[in-house]
């Protein structure tokens, strides 16, 4: 790109029609308060990405110390105490204020109001309280770790959490607790969004399926939050006031804590899982240059998997001494949900088929979620068998398990994601080298990190210990050699993206040539998004119908940036 | 019907928010469905609230299931007057809502409105007095569970545990309605005219309705067990 003008309306290349638009949200008030106080989606999905940026490094550096420790089997670098509040402080920080609002507090916000056709979500000042509520959670819980810390593992089991613990566990339920009024927030206004603002033509069944994602997320974020929030509330109170709920020697019932806490955090799972699954069908379909393969599938797949999801907590428990037959309707449920999950990898992959495929960082981040979610589901199943999962009940296999699904195929489609949509987002393009090379170094790292950990694990080395047997150290080191690469390859984006904001190429409006209404406008877009009122007049992904496009075009028509 | 359709579209004008404004709808429609959007988010909510009492009731379920005749034995110790008085306010409190929910929506029933929301203030603060009065006389009678709790079933506590938690989340879900019903009427008051064909009464009104149905369920629960037969 030559000389990129300071002029916010030059355009990228001068032979892209002018939209005419205003200025751009990013330059309509530069002051703090401007950012703040904003009702914009598009400003609060910026200040959500920037807030769950910094709980990723912070939950991120935990992780590190955990694999720095676990190097050696004896205790080298910290004791049980600090270990036990390290991998605390990694699971509640990760999973509370990363992966939970990762993509749909940033991607969700910013895109679902663009690909409907809308000027805003339905509730924008509530759009902005729950930004608030999520950061008020956030730090009370970070005031519980610098306050001393808190050991009982992102699962706050009673009645240790009630009862043993004497760590600051009710200001890290209670930030907890307040963040999850701003995930009912969200969930409120995305499905208020989605019934209420389409644009004319967009009917249901024309919906990307990241607003179909959307929207099913939302279902279970108003759907399971609530149980966690009361859950939670038992926890504080028993703690507080020294209630007898889940003390069984007063004849209160730890189990129904494990059920309550699961009916949330399993369905919590497709939280994190059904928005990465709506950002690879959007990426895939774009660089394989073809529509989406079985889209009504798709739609009633994401339906499935949020349903079922609500029913299967009960596979958590296997060996919490719950009556077999309980345990065998649990273990039947937990394999039918694996059959929407399947429908959706044999889709994408039947999207490939014949498509023109091209290996730009974002589809090498969706290819590598692809190969990841597949390897997590199948392990998912090993566990959803009660005699397997009796076998590896509390080991590194169920570790390496949930990482697969949600590191691997999660925070994978989150870059994908934040790679595809970044110059939507920002107006400017990155270094498709660098980000290609960190694509596949977080690939490889992630799997030279979490793939040994099934094999310890298999072996049964149990998980929360700081030390183990020496007969683990190998698989150990492995593991802890990748989460060394996975760092520098979570830490490269970081650098470049940061980069291309001051020096990277102006990006064009449509600069992968995609479908979706979201290109359909300035990059970045500006405040109101779209000049005049959209009209949609044809179904989602509108590529080639066939392998080559008409005419001799080439694949992606311009290519902006990109060198 | 000049006059009337001048004051739907000054309505419309006042209560129209981002980014209801922009669909290129007429004022009146824009306005219509703004409220209607309005509605079924309150309504998203309330079905995330049931599921936040959902939990609290199943809980109890599974403690009275293991725990039957304790259960009978604890609610015989709370004061089935009171309970019943504040049934009695709080059901009250619901029909005030309700009339002024549908009299904002008509035209010269502005002081009828106003006058419902001011008894729904009343008839919530006057549940929370009864409440007060007898936490007051639960305290006096050493019903908090602790080391001085005074029944010797020992899981007779957890039915008190359940009484004091259920019916504290139930206050402050009161209190929350209060505060938003005060501030409607402050609304008024300070830009009369307000309340007029206000999505924010319905929504209020809707929430309202909803911590009184809570009420009903927690009522038996808590008052009615162990005292019939």
């Amino acid at each position: 790109m030559s000389g990129a003008s300071s002029d916010a309306s030059t355009l990228a290349n001068p032979r892209e029609l002018d939209l005419g638009l205003p200025v751009s949200y990013l330059a309509e008030g530069r002051s703090v308060a401007s950012w703040l106080f904003t009702t914009d989606h598009k400003r609060i999905a910026i200040l959500y990405a920037l807030s769950i940026t910094f709980f990723f490094f912070i939950g991120g550096a935990a992780a590190t110390l955990v694999r720095l420790e676990l190097f050696t089997p004896e205790g080298n670098i910290v004791g049980a105490d600090t270990y036990n509040k390290l991998f605390s402080l990694h699971g509640i920080v990760m999973v509370w204020f990363f992966l939970i609002p990762s993509i749909p507090t940033t991607m969700g916000n910013f895109l679902l109001p663009l690909m409907i056709g809308a000027r805003d979500l339905a509730f924008p000042k509530l759009n902005l309280i729950s930004w608030y509520l999520n950061m008020a959670g956030g730090l009370l819980t970070l005031a519980a770790v610098l306050a001393g810390g808190i050991d009982t593992g992102w699962t706050f089991y009673v009645p240790y959490s009630t009862v043993f613990s004497n760590t600051f566990v009710t200001l890290a339920v209670l930030g907890v607790f307040v963040s999850g009024f701003s995930t009912i927030a969200t969930g409120v206004n995305f499905i208020a969004t989605v019934h209420y603002l389409r644009a004319p033509g967009m009917t249901w069944f024309r919906l990307p399926l990241f607003v179909w994602a959307m929207y099913t997320t939302s279902l279970i974020f108003v759907l399971a939050t609530p149980v966690l929030a009361l859950t939670l509330v038992l926890v504080i109170a028993e703690r507080t006031f020294n209630l007898p709920i889940f003390d069984p020697a007063r004849g209160g019932d730890p189990i129904l804590f494990q059920h309550l806490f699961w009916f949330y955090s399993h369905p919590a799972v497709y939280i994190m899982i059904l928005p990465a699954m709506g950002v690879i069908s959007e990426v895939i379909t774009c660089y394989a240059r073809r529509r989406i393969f079985g889209y009504s599938f798709m739609v009633y797949a994401l339906v499935a998997i949020a349903v079922i999801g609500f029913f299967t907590w009960g596979h958590h428990m296997f060996t919490s001494g719950m009556s077999p037959f309980a345990a065998l309707v649990f273990s039947f449920l937990s394999f039918i949900v694996a059959v929407p999950s399947a429908i959706k990898v044999f889709n994408w992959t039947a999207t490939l088929y014949r498509g023109q495929i091209g290996f730009e960082s974002p589809m090498l981040y969706a290819l590598g979620f692809l190969g990841l979610f597949t390897m997590g589901g199948l392990t998912g199943l090993f566990l959803a068998s009660v005699p397997i999962d009796v076998h590896v009940q509390d080991t590194y296999f169920v570790v390496a398990h949930f990482h697969y699904i949600m590191v691997g195929a999660s925070v994978s489609a989150y870059f994908a994601g934040l790679h595809f949509w970044w110059p939507k987002v920002t107006g400017r393009m990155y270094p498709e080298s660098w980000a290609r090379f960190a694509a596949l170094l977080m690939f490889f790292g992630f799997n030279l990190t979490f793939f040994p950990q099934f094999i310890a694990g298999y072996l049964g080395m149990p998980r929360r210990y700081y030390t183990y047997p020496p007969e683990f150290q190998v698989w150990n080191v492995l593991s802890s050699s990748g989460a060394a690469v996975l760092a520098v390859a979570y830490l490269m984006p970081l650098g470049y993206l940061t980069w291309s904001l001051f020096f990277g190429g102006r990006a064009l409006n449509d600069p992968w040539n995609a479908t979706g209404l979201e290109w359909r406008t300035t990059s970045p877009p500006p405040r109101q998004n779209f000049f005049g009122n959209p009209q949609v007049l044809a179904p989602p992904y509108d590529y080639h119908p066939e392998a080559t496009p008409p005419g001799d075009e080439p694949r992606i028509a311009e290519k902006g940036a990109l060198t | 019907m000049s006059a009337g359709g001048d004051l739907i579209e000054k309505t419309a004008e006042r209560h129209l928010r981002e980014p209801w404004d922009e669909l290129g709808l007429a004022g009146d429609r824009a306005f219509a469905y703004q409220r209607a959007g309005a509605t079924f988010g309150i309504w998203i909510f309330i079905a995330s609230e049931v599921l936040f009492f959902g939990a609290l009731f199943l809980l109890y379920t599974a403690m009275r299931l293991e725990h039957a005749a304790d259960f009978a034995i604890a609610a015989r110790e709370t004061n089935i007057v009171y309970g019943t008085l504040n049934t009695a306010l709080l059901l009250t409190s619901g029909l005030c809502a309700a009339i002024a929910s549908q009299a904002s929506e008509q035209k010269g029933l502005q002081r009828l409105t106003l006058w419902c929301l001011g008894a729904t203030v009343l008839l919530g603060l006057a549940f929370m007095a009864v409440k007060g009065v007898e936490y007051r006389e639960d305290i006096e009678k050493h019903l908090l569970p602790g080391a001085s709790f005074a029944l010797k079933e020992p899981t007779t506590q957890l039915f008190f545990g359940f009484y004091w938690l259920a019916t504290s989340i139930h206050a402050i879900h009161l209190s929350i309605g209060i505060a938003l019903v005060v501030r409607l009427i402050w609304k008024e008051w300070r830009e009369p005219g307000f309340l007029f064909e206000s999505p924010q009464v319905e929504v209020a009104m809707l929430y309202w309705g909803f911590v009184d149905m809570i009420w009903i369920v927690l009522y038996p629960m808590l008052y009615l067990d162990g005292r019939a037969g």
